[in-house]
């Protein structure tokens, strides 16, 4: 009895260590979204003009599974994740729609030319207060949003392949069902 | 003739208090286009800002950061004061959409327990055991009674010597 005492500092220690081993492997640069399994955000967004889609608005996501991306010409790691979302589109999985983020009108519409345009419809917005109304705080960040509108999971930083894989189409099919 | 050095000395006193009363006041990252004619609003929305964290450089308010989100957070503060939002209420419409994460502050609620009182919980259960470990030192420290055996034995022995 008198020895278990003696071993409750230790074990203290340990349970407190091990919180904290916990937190370091989290990422702190990605904060989970407050939106999470609740409805998106209304809004209408314009067009981006020139790139021959229509504009977006909530109620165009809904309706269907769909991913919402936030892009922008000038973000880096936009341009990394660009060709997954361009396979995703050519295998019409399920319709993409664009965010284009406080971005240059004519520079995302090269920036598409250039790359593709992965996306069924594009609002532009171009101060940012709709990326605000969703939570946004860094491009590239994709929403998964299930039929009924709702937020179902946010992706913060490029899609890779491999994060399409074993995460985002898992998501998909289970919310197709 | 002697006018004009003093003058000139007292100019650089007055100059050099300024310096010293301005030096530490930090530089702040609002622009001034962003700046409330209302300066109470304003106030308020510094106010605001100082506690609102910068999502993406997150150890810094809003007001500290020059971050282009940070500018846009700003301006949005400050544009839910001036359509008559209270101070409460412009908080949780940042709160609704990127948690209590844009706190610097953490609200007090069952799962911020442990950060808001469990440094007083380890400090109080130390305290606890340094008094009842001094406390226990201190009465074993004191002289024991003798064993009502040892008492016997003791008065024998005393009684023997005086026997001889």
């Amino acid at each position: 009895m008198r020895r278990a005492l003696f071993l409750l500092p230790l074990v203290a220690f340990i349970t407190v260590a091990a919180w904290f081993a916990i937190g370091l492997t989290r990422d702190p640069s990605k904060i989970p979204s407050a939106l999470l399994d609740r409805p998106m955000p209304e809004f209408t967004l314009p067009p981006l003009q020139g790139a021959n889609v229509p504009e977006l608005s909530a109620d165009a996501v809904r309706g269907h599974v769909a991913l919402v991306n936030v892009f922008a010409s000038w973000c880096v790691p936009c341009k990394a994740e660009h060709p997954v979302l361009m396979r995703l589109a050519r295998d019409k999985r399920l319709p993409i729609y664009g965010i284009n983020y406080k971005d240059w009108w004519e520079d995302s519409l090269n920036w598409l030319k250039e790359l593709g345009n992965p996306y069924t419809a594009i609002g532009y917005d171009d101060q940012g207060r709709i990326g605000i109304e969703w939570g946004v705080y860094g491009v590239p960040e994709t929403f998964v949003v299930d039929r009924d509108g709702r937020i179902r999971y946010k992706h913060i930083g490029p899609i890779t392949p491999q994060v399409l894989a074993e995460t985002l189409l898992p998501l998909i099919e289970r919310l197709e069902k | 003739m002697s006018a004009l050095p003093r003058r000139a000395a007292s100019l650089r006193l007055i100059l050099g208090i300024a310096l010293v009363v301005a030096g530490p006041i930090p530089a702040y990252a609002v622009l001034p286009g962003e700046v409330l004619a209302d300066p109470v609003l304003e106030a308020r929305a510094r106010a605001l800002s100082q506690e609102l964290r910068c999502l993406v450089c997150q150890n810094q308010s809003i007001d500290d950061s020059n971050a282009p989100l940070a500018a846009d957070l700003r301006v949005l503060v400050r544009e839910r004061l001036v359509a008559g939002d209270s101070d409460r209420a412009a908080i949780e419409f940042l709160t609704k959409r990127y948690g209590d994460y844009v706190l610097l502050r953490p609200p007090v609620r069952p799962s911020t327990w442990p950060l808001w009182f469990g440094p007083l919980a380890v400090l109080a259960t130390a305290a606890a055991g340094i008094v009842l470990f001094f406390r226990r030192r201190a009465a074993a420290a004191g002289p024991t009674p003798l064993a009502p055996e040892d008492e016997r034995r003791l008065a024998r022995l005393m009684n023997e010597g005086r026997d001889t």
